[in-house]
């Protein structure tokens, strides 16, 4: 085990992926000498050379469309995305493209080998365009695989996953946590399953379920509900598509109560589909309706971004309604 | 900051780009004469008949389909009918194991590798037998035996994807090239330009193949483009470019031939435009007499690719009237009772509706096929295609 940020171990991930395969490749916009803007391909190239890890011009249509035609091929692209804000010219290339690869051509061809990567999320003071959750954008295009990691030893773990796993991998990267986060992080190739929802905490009284930053936040509210006697189970779901709809009915049986939080606005939010899904599963068993704690209705803002972002006291609100109902 | 070094000027000069004219590439007469100073390539005659032989079968498939398609056996269909040589002279050009990323009327290609009839049609009619499981709408054809992606209809994707997958057969060092075929009108799209800039950037093995029909549906290529067609953009890559006849089988195979040797033995992408038309309508959804005259679709008829090069083959004596007969017979023949038995094939079983979206079926998919059959179970008169199917589940 060594401690590392974040960051530290998605360059990890990265360097275990390449030195395990050649065909495994790191691109995108600035990615190259310089290492990525936020440095998670640092020292890649110098290790792997231009061939393997190489800037692109700056043309996110094109960086996506590259990387599917080299999945196609049998390669492993790694390609970045500089923010997930800029990940939108590329959403023909995602959505029309790696997510149908497969079922168009009947399994003859397909872009199982790609993994996008792209920092996500507010609190960086970024504004519209440097903070953005898209997560639910592309939860809604079956094909694809949507994963969100919290921490460096679950970054470093499911990144492996996703570059491993069969499918187009979109991999969001909480970027307020790139060197906020630091934990121990083991050594050497591990994968973290995708598609599986991990219980962080058991609890009796409430479930709250969130994904990446939101992970923290959740800790915090869950340390002020605790002390005033409400026992808490915490989820963290880490693949939003498909996401483990068992692991979370489960705990809201038993819970009875369910808070799921996003930074992303609320209408058309993933919450919305977590929250119809289980009051179908658990209907009978609801004491409460689920509440939706998420940004706003807005586009991400700069100087008033505290007000907009469901913080620890948000998501604790939430909580104390939910059991006072 | 340039790679080149920049004359320094004193006073404002703009460039109109008129200094960059440039010359089509011609080899054949419609008459099957070469051109005075035109060298045939170097083709002997099993080749030239393998590529005769794809340019009609493409020519009868696309008259017989789009006739089954008027008497309501088929939902839709596309010709490549005007195009056969800029599609097929190319493709034989390459390496069978070179990628080709085409469009969507490039079923002459297809053609040329060995794509049987039965398998055209399979696809057509989307029965149990279409490798894409009756997926996607006619003409979406694809093989990984012989090297074809897959047809996506968004128009120009499979350009930068060309891109990409050249750049891994260059890392794998396996001396082959993609290949992508698109239209004038899809050359709009922001892709084409990703793609051309990275081929250069990135070094690859690539040939950039547009069609300049002429026509994106109905839109006139003079309403696509201010520049003369789409060869100009080259040197805004850095990047080898050839406009050619694309109605002239030889000179399309010459180019290609000479593009190819760029792309893998230099890593240097090419562009190649070809000057052709499309005689037919766009799709059979299509009706070309709302936006171009019968005066315009009969000076292109006169310059017809097949009997252009039937003319070559006739003066070599490699062609005789009888064997164009025969075949042309041959294969109506083959085509009609190809289509009578793929029509004849059962639809793709119902699972593969959630199938191929994933490795594997993820278990909130298959509840949801659990569902559907239970449904059809209910209801099998609304479902005759697959009434008989929906055993088990819930």
């Amino acid at each position: 085990m060594a401690e590392m940020n974040m960051l530290q171990a998605i360059n990890d991930a990265l360097d275990i992926a390449m030195a395990a395969n050649d065909k495994v490749l790191c691109f995108g916009e600035d990615v190259g000498v310089f290492g990525g803007v936020f440095r998670a391909t640092s020292n890649l190239q110098e290790k792997y050379g231009k061939e393997r890890c190489f800037n692109t011009p700056l043309v996110e249509q094109g960086i996506i469309g590259f990387a599917n035609g080299l999945a196609a091929q049998g390669s492993f692209p790694v390609a970045e995305i500089q923010f997930a804000d800029y990940i939108f010219p590329a959403f023909d290339q995602i959505v029309n493209e790696s997510a149908k690869f497969r079922y168009r051509s009947g399994n003859l061809f397909d872009v199982g080998g790609l993994t996008i990567r792209a920092p996500y999320g507010g609190g960086i003071a970024g504004g519209l365009y440097h903070s953005q959750s898209p997560e639910a954008y592309f939860a809604h295009t079956p094909g694809l695989k949507v994963v969100i990691p919290r921490n460096p030893h679950q970054a470093k773990g499911l990144l492996l996953g996703a570059i491993h796993d069969a499918n187009p991998t979109l991999f969001f990267e909480p970027k307020r946590l790139y060197r906020a986060s630091v934990g121990e992080v083991p050594e050497g190739d591990y994968q973290l399953p995708l598609g599986e929802a991990e219980i962080l905490k058991e609890g009796n009284d409430i479930t709250v379920l969130g994904w990446g930053a939101q992970m923290e936040v959740i800790e915090q509210s869950v340390e002020m509900a605790e002390k005033e006697g409400i026992s808490c189970e915490i989820i963290d779901l880490r693949t939003i598509l498909p996401w483990d709809a068992e692991t979370v009915a489960d705990s809201v049986l038993k819970t009875g109560r369910l808070v799921i939080t996003h930074e992303a606005p609320l209408t058309g939010g993933f919450a919305g589909e977590i929250a119809a899904t289980i009051q179908e599963r658990c209907f009978l068993y609801l004491e409460s309706p689920i509440a939706r704690v998420t940004g706003m209705d807005t586009p991400f803002p700069l100087v008033l971004e505290k007000e907009y972002l469901p913080n620890h006291l948000k998501v604790y609100e939430a909580i104390r309604e939910s059991v006072e109902f | 900051m340039t790679t080149s070094k920049s004359k320094t000027v004193y006073s404002p000069v703009f460039i109109d780009g008129s200094e960059f004219r440039i010359s089509t590439f011609k080899l054949l007469k419609q008459d099957g004469a070469l051109y005075k100073g035109g060298k045939a390539p170097d083709i002997d005659k099993e080749k030239a008949l393998r590529i005769y032989r794809a340019m009609v079968l493409t020519r009868v498939l696309d008259e017989r389909m789009l006739a089954a398609q008027r008497q309501g056996r088929l939902s839709f269909y596309m010709q490549c009918t005007g195009e056969e040589a800029a599609v097929i002279g190319s493709a034989a050009a390459l390496d069978d194991a070179d990628m080709i990323m085409a469009q969507y009327r490039e079923q002459g290609a297809l053609a040329y590798r060995g794509f049987g009839i039965d398998e055209f049609m399979n696809q057509l009619f989307g029965n149990e037998r279409d490798y894409g499981k009756g997926r996607q709408m006619p003409v979406h054809y694809g093989s990984s035996k012989l090297n074809y992606m897959t047809i996506s209809s968004p128009l120009a994707t499979q350009i930068p994807q060309a891109t990409g997958y050249a750049y891994g057969q260059k890392l794998a060092g396996e001396g082959l090239c993609t290949v992508a075929y698109f239209g004038e009108g899809a050359a709009s799209e922001g892709d084409f330009h990703a793609a051309l800039n990275m081929a250069t950037v990135h070094r690859v093995p690539v040939i950039f193949i547009c069609r300049n029909n002429g026509y994106a549906i109905s839109t006139p290529a003079v309403e696509q483009f201010a520049a003369d067609g789409v060869a100009p953009r080259a040197y805004g890559y850095k990047m080898d470019v050839i406009r050619v006849d694309g109605n002239d089988i030889l000179a399309v195979y010459e180019a290609t031939r000479a593009a190819r040797k760029l792309a893998v033995e230099e890593n240097r992408p090419v562009l190649l435009e070809a000057m052709t038309y499309r005689l037919a309508a766009h799709s059979s959804s299509d009706d070309p007499s709302g936006y171009r005259s019968k005066d315009e679709e009969a000076v292109w008829s006169d310059k017809d690719p097949i009997l252009r090069m039937q003319r070559w083959l006739g003066r070599r004596k490699w062609w005789t009237e009888k064997e164009e007969k025969a075949l042309q017979e041959s294969l109506r023949k083959e085509v009609l009772e190809t289509m009578k038995r793929a029509q004849k094939l059962p639809p793709p079983p119902l699972e593969s509706l959630v199938t191929d979206v994933y490795d594997d079926v993820p278990p909130a998919l298959n509840a949801q096929l659990q569902k559907l059959k239970a449904h059809i179970r209910a209801h099998p008169d609304a479902y005759p295609k697959t009434a008989d199917q929906a055993t088990g589940g819930a």
